[in-house]
């Protein structure tokens, strides 16, 4: 006879925990990027003297849901010379891909899905492996815009994923460990934005290329590629590529809170600051992040193509490069190194 | 000298961080723009909107179908057809049609009336549908007419001493 029992105890009831701690984290992260959404573009509207999406609920707090209704209930349109598969796989993966990378993210002590010690190398596949649903995207559109979108966006993320691996290896070599959690508690004492100055502006930089976000916006550039990627996308299918696209925002803000701001851990380690959630500061620190990203949006022209590229290759590359050798020259002289 | 001036400006941020100060302080700043659907801004009475026929305020209809209008629109959006009205034989319009579609707004017409019966009114939120719904008939602008009448008769009021 089947211990049913044992089974449940063993089994059963973790997956249920671990399904549940799924849901929590996946709907949570859904429903506040609504919000973000509406947040990043109000703070555009903001910087232009323009007021924003504001009729849709108060203060237009309910224009995403308005968006998400009308995504979802417009006609898929397939263009005829589309590879149908490819097409309608490029933003599953996308999606799919921006969704899992969370599955990392401490959002406070011991808040994890999976405490996995290699969890920024986690962060750092899942990243690259993102390009595929921009690439896939732009090629199986079978046109022209999405295709040059496609390339341009490929060619950017690879080169600015160089750049943040080093970034990650410096933040590493102060830490002594691959652990999210373990990373955030080693900022028990200084958080390592302070020490690390450079490389925190190279890793923020490096994060908006990473993301195509504005000034490297460059593989949708509204003026000169249409939509680029995304130009052929209708309905659902583009509403899964923009959920992806601001997942990863979001999640490049979590990294940059995680891996310089101090993650959970509160601005001083006193009274008044330690009484609010650990979970808070995580929150606040992210709305922080993404009000630059946001402000950034709205006053840097984009880049050429080619300064894209001598800015990725030419100054960030070596720059961290030497900051890598620097720190673990510190580190080793001085003995400090964990 | 000037490379490591430039090479150290560029490293130090010194425009992105003054753009940033300077974009901080336009998200402060009073929106520029009007809450348009809940505020609008001033119309000048010579603003030139959606038309309408009027009435005297005995209830007579003002046009008497001269058909100047119709000679004068530039788009050729009016279309007049006139005879004697049954009742007391006056001369009136049996049809005025303006294709709203054509119409360029020009305010030709109201200029060409003797009567002040067209005018283009203050009303420019007219949007509809469908496009068969901007092919007014002479009841639509007469309907308009009474509509707007107060409006209208107190621009032409304020502009009657510039004409």
């Amino acid at each position: 006879m089947v211990e049913w029992n044992a089974l449940w105890e063993g089994y059963g009831w973790p997956l249920t925990v671990i399904i549940g701690q799924i849901l929590l984290v996946a709907v949570g992260v859904l429903v506040s990027l609504a919000f973000l959404l509406l947040a990043d573009r109000k703070i555009w509207a903001a910087v232009q003297l323009r007021r924003g999406p504001n009729v849709v609920g108060p203060f237009g707090l309910l224009q995403s849901f308005a968006d998400f209704f009308k995504f979802a209930l417009k006609e898929i349109i397939i263009p005829d010379g589309a590879n149908k598969g490819v097409f309608l796989l490029a933003p599953l993966i996308t999606f799919v891909l921006a969704f899992i990378a969370w599955a990392v993210i401490p959002f406070a002590d011991g808040w994890v899905i999976s405490d996995i010690n290699v969890g920024i190398l986690y962060i750092f596949a899942i990243s690259s492996l993102g390009v595929y649903g921009i690439v896939m995207g732009g090629w199986a559109s079978n046109s022209k815009y999405p295709f040059l979108g496609s390339l341009r966006s490929a060619a950017q993320m690879v080169s600015y994923e160089v750049s943040i691996g080093f970034v990650m290896v410096t933040v590493l070599l102060c830490a002594g460990s691959l652990n999210l959690s373990e990373i955030v508690r080693a900022q028990k004492n200084i958080w390592f934005f302070i020490p690390l100055f450079p490389m925190f502006v190279i890793f923020l930089v490096s994060a908006l290329a990473e993301t195509n976000r504005p000034p490297f916006d460059l593989a949708e550039a509204e003026s000169e590629l249409v939509a680029g990627y995304q130009t052929e996308y209708s309905s659902t299918p583009f509403l899964l590529f923009m959920i992806g696209e601001y997942l990863n925002i979001v999640l490049m803000c979590a990294m940059t809170v995680i891996l310089f701001l101090g993650g959970w851990l509160p601005p001083f380690d006193m009274a008044p600051f330690t009484y609010v959630p650990e979970i808070v500061w995580f929150i606040l620190k992210i709305l922080l992040v993404f009000f630059f990203f946001a402000m950034v949006k709205a006053f840097v022209p984009r880049y050429r193509y080619d300064q894209l590229m001598r800015l990725g290759w030419k100054v960030f590359l070596p720059f961290s490069l030497v900051w890598v050798v620097v720190t673990a020259g510190v580190l080793t002289a001085f003995d400090l190194a964990p | 000298m000037g490379f490591f001036d430039r090479t150290a400006r560029s490293l130090l941020l010194g425009e992105f961080v003054s753009s940033f100060w300077l974009a901080l302080k336009y998200f402060v700043k009073p929106k520029a723009t009007v809450n348009y659907p809940y505020e609008k801004g001033p119309i000048s009475p010579r603003f030139r909107g959606e038309h309408a026929l009027r009435r005297y305020p005995n209830g007579e209809e003002r046009c008497i179908a001269c058909k100047l209008c119709e000679a004068i629109c530039p788009a050729q959006a009016i279309t007049i057809e006139a005879a004697p009205r049954q009742e007391d034989g006056v001369r009136r319009t049996t049809r005025y049609d303006i294709d709203m579609t054509k119409c360029i707004y020009c305010g030709f017409c109201q200029e060409a009336c003797p009567v002040d019966a067209i005018v283009e009114g203050p009303n420019f939120e007219f949007a509809v549908e469908t496009r068969e719904e901007l092919l007014y008939d002479k009841e639509r602008l007469l309907s308009n007419g009474d509509r707007w009448e107060y409006e209208i008769s107190k621009n032409i009021e304020l502009d009657a001493p510039y004409r």
